[in-house]
């Protein structure tokens, strides 16, 4: 059997801001097809590790192949064939929503004829078709962020690399957007994307890599780090009195002692709510389903990263 | 570590970036014309109308110059520098630090050095157009002999180049977009006005005639007077060496800044 040659190839990447390391020798792959997370709390060097990837920052130490392509002879052909929507939305403010993406199609040196063909059927996927020849800054957020996915789609990429997509959305245009990005996905397009939203991560990522201070701290499939790091059903017991502190002490249950608050981890067989509830608290309990952010802020604390 | 220029990273792709600041000038090109083709006028106005009673004739390289006739080339070279360095630094500046236009194209198959090139060359091509509306504007008081005057268009784009790379690299280097009053008034304004454009070089003392012959303006200035004038003499070839030279050494200089400015 042939191997597949992985889409993104990172070995031992390091990267050093004067003086402070912000990826501390991460090793990854990315499959063709795949949708790969990078989470982690401000500062942990998604960014980092992303733009060494499109070639805009060069690593300091380790190696770095994109489609089987070494990333410092190869970074031109690469950067043609990967589709990159940065954290700001750099739209080009001087020109029309329409010549936006145009003019980027002319740095890819795609035909005019095919460019405007291109731009038009990309307007029409994000539905901005009646806003062709307005300027970008009369758009709104959402609109923004919708011609910056279209721009970055503007080369048939093969890869497309998304830095925090959504952020700053509201709840309508992040559905907006996470419904093309599925469609892009199930056409088999291949996903590398940074994101703080656990909902974002869960809904569109095959794989999820949660790292911290430059490292990877645990990889896996979503539902699967979920029940690994968080179990299936969770209780929360608000303001807890000794005794419940006592009890869960000593049961043996994966769980985190916060000041007003204990969160419990279990099986769904554990029924830890009947438990929990029929003893000690007739109120000030939640019972609910674990989720990635759990997961997320088990991983790496709950301590403020300013 | 000695940073070398990346030279060898500008590709024909470079072409691109100066297209896309074609496009975004021809959106607004009336407005972009006006100046060129009114400033002149001003000038000729109040220096050939209001100071030439005054003034009179003005000695030059042996000859009696009508004021009129002596500033004419002195303002076209002005305008190349203006024209180029202007647009080298405010506008380059508003595209990379404001508008994040060059982190989008570094995205792109771009490098930073396509983009560099691109932006010194589109402030060459913005000195051009400038220069050409107003070698058209004082052509028509006959203020410049043909077909000599002609070759006042190629020099405006080696001028351009020269004052878009030295603008470069003030982009480069300066921390946020009010110090670029600093170059202005250490460099634009005294070339301003020391270059030989509004009086001859040779009223100078001795020293400050050295330091406006190391001046590039007042090469730019000496080359447009004598081709104005319908003249060739030799000792213009070493004014085109001397921009020649000036553009070839600003020019690494303005990639390795910029590279490391943007390259993080």
């Amino acid at each position: 059997m042939a191997e597949i040659v992985p889409i993104i190839d990172a070995q031992d990447l390091r990267k050093v801001f004067n003086g402070t390391t912000a990826v501390d020798g991460l090793t990854f792959q990315l499959f063709p097809g795949e949708c790969l997370g990078l989470l982690g709390p401000n500062g942990a060097g998604k960014t980092s590790t992303i733009r060494m990837v499109y070639a805009f920052s060069p690593m300091n130490s380790g190696s770095l192949k994109v489609f089987g392509i070494d990333i410092e002879t190869g970074w031109r052909e690469i950067k043609a064939r990967i589709g990159v929507c940065q954290q700001d939305n750099n739209l080009d403010p001087d020109l029309s929503v329409l010549q936006n993406l145009e003019l980027f199609a002319r740095y890819y040196d795609i035909p005019k004829k095919d460019a405007k063909d291109r731009a038009r059927q990309l307007l029409q996927f994000i539905a901005l078709e009646h806003r062709a020849n307005d300027k970008v800054t009369s758009l709104s957020g959402g609109m923004m962020r919708r011609l910056v996915l279209a721009r970055a789609l503007i080369n048939n990429p093969e890869l497309l690399v998304l830095d925090e997509p959504t952020t700053g959305l509201d709840p309508q245009s992040r559905h907006q957007v996470w419904e093309r990005l599925e469609l892009l996905r199930a056409n088999g397009l291949s996903i590398l994307i940074t994101t703080h939203y656990m909902d974002e991560a869960y809904r569109l990522c095959d794989r999820l890599i949660i790292m911290d201070h430059g490292k990877i701290l645990v990889e896996g499939g979503p539902a699967d780090l979920i029940r690994r790091y968080a179990g299936e059903e969770v209780v929360e017991i608000v303001n807890p009195g000794r005794e419940v502190r006592e009890f869960v002490q000593t049961s043996g249950f994966m769980h985190d002692m916060l000041d007003h608050r204990i969160i419990l981890y279990g099986r769904e067989d554990d029924h830890l709510f009947e438990l929990i509830g029929e003893q000690f608290c007739k109120e000030g309990c939640i019972k609910r389903m674990a989720t990635l952010e759990d997961v997320f802020l088990r991983l790496t604390g709950r301590g403020l990263r300013e | 570590m000695i940073e070398l220029p990346q030279v060898r990273n500008i590709s024909r792709r470079f072409a691109r970036v100066w297209n896309r600041n074609l496009v975004v000038y021809r959106k607004i090109w009336l407005v972009n014309f006006l100046v060129p083709l009114f400033e002149p006028l001003l000038y000729l106005t109040a220096f050939g109308v209001g100071l030439s009673a005054l003034i009179g004739q003005v000695p030059y390289e042996g000859k009696e110059l009508p004021y009129v006739v002596f500033i004419a080339p002195a303002l076209l070279s002005i305008t190349m520098m203006y024209n180029a360095f202007f647009e080298n630094t405010y506008a380059s500046f508003v595209r990379m630090y404001y508008q994040k236009t060059f982190d989008a194209m570094m995205a792109t198959p771009l490098s930073l050095e396509d983009i560099i090139a691109g932006e010194i060359v589109w402030g060459a091509t913005k000195s051009v157009i400038a220069t050409a509306i107003m070698l058209f504007v004082v052509s028509l008081f006959g203020l410049v002999e043909y077909p000599h005057g002609l070759l006042i268009l190629p020099l405006s784009f080696l001028g351009g180049l020269a004052f878009g790379a030295a603008g470069m690299v003030f982009t480069g280097i300066v921390p946020s977009i009010d110090m670029f009053n600093l170059p202005i008034f250490l460099f634009i304004t005294p070339m301003f006005l020391f270059s030989g454009t509004f009086f001859p070089t040779d009223t100078l003392p001795d020293w400050a005639q050295s330091i406006s012959h190391a001046l590039p303006l007042t090469h730019l200035v000496n080359l447009c007077r004598m081709l104005a004038l319908g003249e060739m003499h030799p000792a213009m070839i070493l004014s085109v060496i001397y921009l020649l030279v000036f553009t070839v050494l600003l020019f690494p200089v303005a990639l390795i800044v910029m590279r490391r400015r943007l390259i993080k």
